[in-house]
């Protein structure tokens, strides 16, 4: 299917966060952001501490005000002043899964709680009955027992309590999950586990995701198209496997050369880049976020763009 | 590699904790030899006994723990057998040094940068003053701090993250130590900022001759940094062998399954290897091997009987039944089976 026939769920436009609220102490977040994502589709935003990928998913979700910019849900404005019954809509279908499930999940509450809390807050069950059957059918999906409603979060280990993380985010039914370093904080053998329950889901109930992470080895696997985030800009997006065979910007070439290569003969013989951002030279030339191959957009001024062309050639 | 140097050896060591009122065995009979001069890592997941281990070598265990039985020598003394803290603090810095993962943590908020190194450099390089200060601006150069004046005078919060755990290496660096051991020493930085980090202690480790241990869970990162490799599982290592041994030629089922469950080694689209259950509890008396329950292709021999280590080539050993000669034959999984041909096309 070619990309003008999918559907688009969702659409930033021009995004823009701030912090702080007097002049002087402003800081800009998430500066002119353009993205979208398809129905079904996997997308990756990938990015340093501090580069604004967690804040995008939060004005997402909602959770930050926007500066400036709009976002759209299944072609709705969501940004900005909405209605009540659109804003309990969105509650329902985004929905986010966090880093850590060590201390995103309520201690003090049964899993029973922690699953059913999105469901007693928009009240959208008839019966009690109808409830128990959604958070246990949420529990099976996740491979988890329905027995384990009763327990607390401390009973469970790393893996089990980011199922139930997951668990929470899908007994509302949602269309699109923003994934937020879901597996950055889990052992190398649950990360696995977890990462095959989320392809599996969004298999069988063709699930969105925005998946936001800082490991590219990780990316490469489970996303469809990847968007590189430095200090607040998008400077390189594409089909992922695009991106991993010809990186242009300069920081997407120096994130690519640090991912970690499990093969001693290759990781002695790799070639480290480092980024300088100071190698852009702005000044009289300002850089333009330009489509440079089909659906592979990088962020680079005129001379930039040639040398990026021949890269592209050569390949 | 046999003819080189042991620095410090491990001997059938037990460590126990008291929790709760119950006693947990964190290692169990691990045996480890240690080479002037190599870089060892250990890998493994949380609670597998990696930090445990090589805590016991600096007298750093949790008031609740202790060790039953086993030695530890170095310098002709065994550690094991230390009890008080001024027979430590010989070892500790001097000797052997350490790097926490948390760099955010692990520093002083309310001493500056200068001050928090030139307390190492004093205490153990004898030097004062002046001295002291110069030596100070000179590690910090090493480390990759640049401006190193200005930088004396500053506080942890003005430094990123990647810059401060350039000074908790320059900490330990300043003691001069023989041993250095890094524990998860990149696991909470950024991925760019973590290569460079590696890189700066493969360089330090020339320059002053050091033996180094990482502690990592990620395979991934220590192929480039490694000469061997220890794979650790519920207190015990079950394989150890040199860095293209492990990565090309894994032995335990365990191993293999922590190679394959890697995202640089799946297939799009297709699940990725993953490991059923979890690790075994520690309270427990564990018998046979501990991995066998998670291992569906297990043999029952497993169950009964404690694996004991199986020679490979002389700087390889697994503890794996599969590798006994009346085992029948296991097939490992795809991914490392790819490992393994890519290493014999090579060595022919």
């Amino acid at each position: 299917m070619s990309n003008n026939e999918r559907e688009i769920l969702l659409e930033v436009k021009n995004l823009r966060v701030e912090f702080g609220k007097k002049k002087r102490d402003r800081f800009v977040a998430v500066d002119g952001v353009s993205f979208h994502i398809y129905k079904g589709e996997t997308f990756g935003l990938v990015g340093e501490s501090g580069s604004g990928k967690t804040t995008i998913g939060r004005a997402i979700m909602r959770l930050v005000e926007v500066a400036d910019g709009e976002i759209y849900f299944k072609g709705k404005k969501i940004s900005g002043k909405i209605d009540k019954e659109l804003d309990k809509e969105l509650t329902r279908k985004i929905q986010m899964i966090f880093q850590d499930p060590m201390s995103s999940l309520n201690e003090r509450a049964k899993v029973d709680y922690i699953v059913s809390e999105g469901l007693y807050n928009l009240k959208n069950y008839k019966t009690e009955e109808e409830r128990r059957q959604k958070v246990e059918k949420a529990m099976l999906d996740v491979g988890l027992l329905p027995e384990f409603l009763s327990r607390f979060p401390h009973e469970f280990s790393g893996g089990q309590r980011q199922r139930i993380g997951v668990a929470r985010a899908l007994v509302m039914e949602p269309e699109l999950i923003i994934a937020d370093e879901p597996i950055s904080a889990l052992d190398v053998s649950i990360r696995a586990q977890v990462l095959n329950l989320l392809s599996e889901l969004q298999k069988k109930k063709g699930l969105t995701y925005l998946f936001i992470a800082h490991d590219l080895s990780v990316v490469r696997f489970i996303t469809d198209r990847l968007a590189v985030i430095h200090k607040g800009k998008i400077v390189e997006l594409a089909e992922t496997e695009k991106i991993f065979r010809n990186p242009l910007h300069p920081y997407t070439r120096a994130l690519l050369s640090a991912i970690p290569i499990p093969d001693p003969r290759a990781e002695k013989n790799k070639v480290l880049e480092i980024y300088d951002p100071s190698i852009h030279d702005y000044s009289n030339n300002p850089p333009k976020w330009v489509e440079i191959e089909e659906g592979h957009f990088v962020l680079g001024n005129d001379k930039e763009l040639e040398e990026y062309k021949k890269i592209l050639e050569r390949s | 590699m046999t003819d080189r140097k042991v620095i410090l050896s491990v001997k059938d060591l037990v460590v126990k904790f008291k929790l709760r009122g119950k006693v947990l065995t964190a290692i169990r009979e691990a045996s480890l030899d240690l080479y002037e001069g190599e870089s060892l890592a250990i890998v493994g997941e949380s609670g597998s006994g990696k930090t445990v281990l090589t805590k016991t070598f600096m007298g750093l265990l949790d008031a609740n723990g202790w060790i039953d039985s086993g030695s530890i020598i170095y310098n002709n003394q065994d550690l094991a057998k230390f009890r008080t803290e001024d027979d430590w603090v010989k070892i500790r810095g001097k000797h052997i040094a350490m790097v926490f993962q948390d760099p955010m943590t692990s520093l002083n908020p309310l001493k500056t940068i200068g001050k928090q190194v030139q307390e190492a450099v004093e205490l153990h390089q004898g030097l004062k003053k002046d001295k002291a200060k110069n030596a100070v601006l000179e590690i910090l150069n090493d480390v990759g701090i640049s401006d190193p004046e200005k930088r004396y005078n500053q506080y942890p919060h003005e430094f990123s993250g990647g810059m401060r755990q350039r000074v908790v290496i320059a900490i330990a660096i300043a003691c001069r130590p023989k041993i250095l051991i890094c524990d998860e020493p990149t696991t909470a930085l950024d991925v760019t900022i973590q290569a460079q980090i590696l890189g700066l202690l493969k360089a330090l480790k020339k320059k002053y001759n050091l033996t180094t241990i990482y502690i990592t869970h990620d395979l991934g990162v220590v192929a480039n940094v490694a000469d061997r490799i220890a794979v650790m599982y519920a207190g015990d290592i079950i394989e150890i062998g040199t860095s293209e041994e492990v990565f090309y030629n894994p032995q335990h089922p365990y191993t293999w399954a922590l190679l394959s469950s890697l995202p640089q080694l799946g297939v799009k689209g297709e699940p990725l290897h993953s490991i059923k259950g979890t690790p075994p509890n520690l309270f427990l008396e564990i018998k046979g091997d501990a991995f066998a329950p998670r291992n569906p292709k297990a043999l029952k021999i497993d169950f009964i009987e404690k694996p004991p280590y199986f020679t490979v080539s002389p700087t390889h050993k697994a503890k794996t039944w599969l590798l006994d000669p009346r085992a029948p034959k296991v097939e490992p999984p795809e991914s490392i089976k790819k490992l393994r041909q890519q290493w014999r096309v090579e060595n022919v």
